[in-house]
């Protein structure tokens, strides 16, 4: 039943706290000095990993127009039903149909990517966007001319880059 | 001079050498309030507040806005009386305590000399203890006087602390006073004026090393600060003497725990950094750029212990209550005694 006592006992040195608080004193010294971590929010932002699933943007093709050939695969596929599109004969001879209005719903969007995955001309497409919060409710209802904006200003893949200075929305 | 025995000017360059002091004191704890959170944050590898302003220096400011339009609520069982006075009771003994301190040496203009202090008292270090643990009252009837549990304990923890520390704290620098042979802040500055072995500066911390240490862990128990803020302990009594507070009271309390900080620090100067001193420099044979560069080098001392106050705060975690006394009692007070009997021999073999 002898009882052994292996706790720790420190030295004398060590119990005055000296070493400990000049060790102390040296690491937090350092970090004074060190990078910061503080991302500057609205002025910089944080570049999301490749593969981020962020707001919806309507693709353009080599000659600015919009991909989209109205085949509604994108609102079928879709499970929070937000999108709605309205077709209408296409003023280009290579396709039939184009969307005349294309409206999503971004209240409703679960940003799952599914319509991404249905498109078969790939013209719809999430991006890296993560701050689109609006003032209204009626601002997040986005229509063709929104969601091409979006084209604009994430096909070049510097949308991060560029966010010092614009902010995107 | 009239019949009183005093001319008008010397009572008017002493009023705006108060406001001057004053004024300063002010600038500096609302620089300190906005460095406090700035170094906690470099410390921590964030970048703080940085919107205020340039580099976020207003912050006292729009911090000081949120204080007045903040609702002042008073506990139903407060003591109403105490309760208001508590928190003025913390901050004027600690602006006051700034009056004796030499901020720099002796300013010649138009035929007459000045000394940078607004008061050169012959028991400058008297009075400067006697203020300091006049501080620890507001603490205690701020806990009392809000009649609640967690501020009551905060309140007693303030008065067995600051008891503990006062101690070592006045006793800890009788060396000093042994070695310098005055109680006057001017003289204990003039003292450290000059070299030691040729080339160090002849400043108290090299003169009495023991003493500074007891002097500084002391002085950290005295102004309430980590790793010895038991007081307001936030994790254990909730704010401390404070919780009860709001508003400019609050704001209130916290000005005397700053102030009390710059106070400390400039004392830390006076006594063991020699004050003015600027090391292997005659301030006096420099005429005005003397007198510039005393102030100078008064400030960048105190402005270093500040930075020291707040860098030891973010390292140090809290010590335990049981840990504090026997630091206090059985650790600094001996070692405070010890010093002076060294210094006593040390001074018998000089001589």
């Amino acid at each position: 039943m002898g009882v052994k006592n292996v706790g720790y006992r420190p030295a004398r040195w060590d119990s005055s706290y000296f070493p400990g608080i000049l060790k102390g004193m040296w690491i937090t010294i350092k970090h004074f000095f060190s990078k910061k971590y503080t991302v500057s929010y609205p002025e910089e932002k944080w570049p999301v990993p490749p593969g981020h699933r962020g707001a919806i943007r309507l693709n353009k093709d080599e000659q600015g127009r919009i991909k989209c050939v109205a085949c509604e695969m994108c609102s079928t596929a879709c499970p929070a039903k937000c999108i709605t599109m309205k077709a209408g004969v296409a003023p280009w001879p290579d396709r039939d149909k184009y969307p005349v209005e294309f409206r999503i719903d971004m209240l409703r969007c679960i940003l799952c990517g599914m319509c991404q995955e249905a498109c078969p001309e790939e013209a719809i497409e999430l991006t890296e966007i993560y701050d689109f919060s609006a003032h209204s409710r009626e601002a997040l209802i986005w229509d063709k001319e929104r969601l091409l904006r979006n084209w604009d200003i994430t096909a070049d893949g510097k949308y991060f880059e560029r966010s010092k200075t614009e902010t995107g929305m | 001079m009239n019949e009183l025995g005093f001319a008008w000017i010397d009572i008017g360059i002493l009023l705006l050498k108060i406001l001057v002091v004053i004024v300063v004191n002010l600038v500096i704890l609302m620089i300190m309030e906005w460095a406090e959170r700035r170094v906690s944050a470099f410390i921590q590898d964030r970048l703080g507040p940085n919107r205020v302003g340039p580099a976020g220096l207003f912050q006292a400011v729009a911090d000081g806005i949120k204080f007045f339009f903040k609702e002042e609520v008073v506990p139903t069982g407060a003591d109403k009386w105490l309760y208001t006075f508590a928190p003025l009771l913390v901050l004027v003994p600690a602006l006051m305590t700034f009056a004796a301190i030499p901020f720099g040496t002796t300013l010649e203009l138009f035929g007459r000399a000045e000394p940078l202090q607004i008061v050169d008292l012959n028991i400058g270090f008297l009075y400067i203890f006697a203020l300091v643990s006049l501080g620890v009252y507001g603490v205690v009837l701020g806990g009392w006087a809000s009649n609640s549990k967690y501020p009551f304990l905060g309140g007693l923890r303030a008065s067995a602390q600051m008891i503990s520390y006062e101690l070592a704290l006045g006793m800890s620098v009788i060396g000093i006073v042994m070695i310098t042979g005055s109680l006057r802040l001017s003289t204990i500055v003039e003292y450290q004026n000059g070299l030691l072995l040729g080339f160090l500066p002849r400043w108290n911390v090299f003169l009495q090393p023991l003493a500074f240490i007891t002097f500084l862990v002391a002085a950290f128990a005295e102004t309430n600060r980590l790793p010895f803020d038991l007081a307001e302990a936030e994790p254990e009594l909730v704010g401390g003497y404070h919780t009860e507070y709001s508003s400019m009271k609050f704001a209130m309390f916290f000005m005397g725990e700053y102030i009390a900080l710059i106070t400390t620090s400039a004392l830390l100067t006076t006594l063991f950094f020699g004050g003015w001193d600027f090391p292997w420099v005659d301030e006096k044979a420099l005429g005005i750029w003397g007198v510039l560069l005393s102030i100078a080098a008064f400030a960048l001392k105190t402005g270093f212990f500040l930075f020291f106050f707040l860098w030891v705060r973010w390292t140090i975690p809290r010590f335990r209550f049981d840990q504090l006394m026997r630091i206090g009692w059985k650790v600094l007070i001996p070692l405070a005694l010890l010093n002076i009997v060294l210094t006593g021999a040390g001074l018998l073999f000089v001589h």
